[in-house]
């Protein structure tokens, strides 16, 4: 039981390592974002799961930590985002397409948030 | 009245988690402060009014969990591909995707698992559509990114949330 626990919060520091050498290499905001966002959750999850199988005592507070961390870690990705979108932060030359940029609606948006 | 049960009962299993206990006493204190918690603080709570609390409901809402999970982890290892290749395959782009659902939980849901599946991240929402930056971007057509990165959850919240 012990081993299998320790397996378990390893796989998760795994993929957190992970994330962080994709914080280093993805080339601008959004990226390293995306990277931030998916790497992170399951990391954490992964890790926090371990320590359930390690100390199946404190198996409310884990799951709740579990339940706060996948409801809250979208949403700042989302609002950082957004809000590097709006003060003009670069794309990489990779990019092909922004869609909003396209969008009167977004336009228009960003004139009354001046 | 059916917002302030569901809000009650949140916060009763937040309580019993929390506490890892079911003594009586414990339980009766939770039940007290929750109780004028959701009745004084939570007047227009509106988010759960358009639940389906019906059997259906339910079981879609546990296939829902079922399916996020594994797109987590799907997303998960094709984020991890791409950070270990040495060429760093990547091709963003911000796409815009329409959705039909109308309730308002059901929409922040569909953009917080759209934010956790493989390569996507809900920018912006304006009205009907969201954008959407997608690490890969396979096709910038509407529809079609719409059936790529919408359709699986949409779906499954159509029929939770009516």
């Amino acid at each position: 039981m012990e081993l299998l626990g320790a397996i378990v919060t390893l796989m998760g520091s795994l993929v957190l390592l992970v994330a962080s050498i994709g914080l280093l290499r993805m080339p601008d905001v959004y990226n390293r974002l995306q990277v931030g966002t998916k790497a992170t959750t399951l990391g954490t999850i992964l890790t926090l799961f371990g320590l359930l199988i390690l100390m199946p005592g404190w198996w409310g507070k884990l799951i709740l930590l579990i339940f706060f961390v996948m409801m809250t870690n979208p949403v700042s990705s989302h609002v950082l985002a957004r809000a590097s979108y709006f003060i003009k932060i670069p794309f990489t030359d990779r990019t092909v397409v922004d869609k909003l940029k396209v969008s009167s609606k977004a336009q228009k948006i960003e004139y009354e948030e001046k | 009245m059916k917002n302030f049960f569901i809000v009650f009962l949140i916060l009763m299993i937040v309580w019993v988690l929390l506490n890892n206990t079911f003594q009586p006493d414990i339980l009766l204190v939770g039940a007290v402060i929750a109780f004028f918690a959701s009745a004084f603080l939570c007047k227009r709570c509106e988010l759960f009014a358009d639940m389906n609390f019906t059997p259906k409901g339910i079981i879609y809402t546990i296939i829902f969990l079922g399916v996020f999970m594994i797109d987590l982890i799907k997303s998960n290892l094709d984020v991890t591909r791409r950070v270990l290749n040495p060429a760093l395959p990547i091709k963003p782009g911000i796409v815009e995707v329409k959705t039909k659902l109308k309730s308002k939980f059901a929409r922040m849901l569909l953009a917080n698992s759209i934010t956790l599946t493989p390569g996507t991240l809900t920018v912006d929402v304006k009205d009907d559509s969201f954008f959407i930056h997608w690490i890969d971007v396979k096709d910038e057509d509407v529809k079609v990114a719409s059936k790529e990165i919408v359709e699986k959850f949409e779906k499954y919240l159509e029929v939770i949330y009516g």
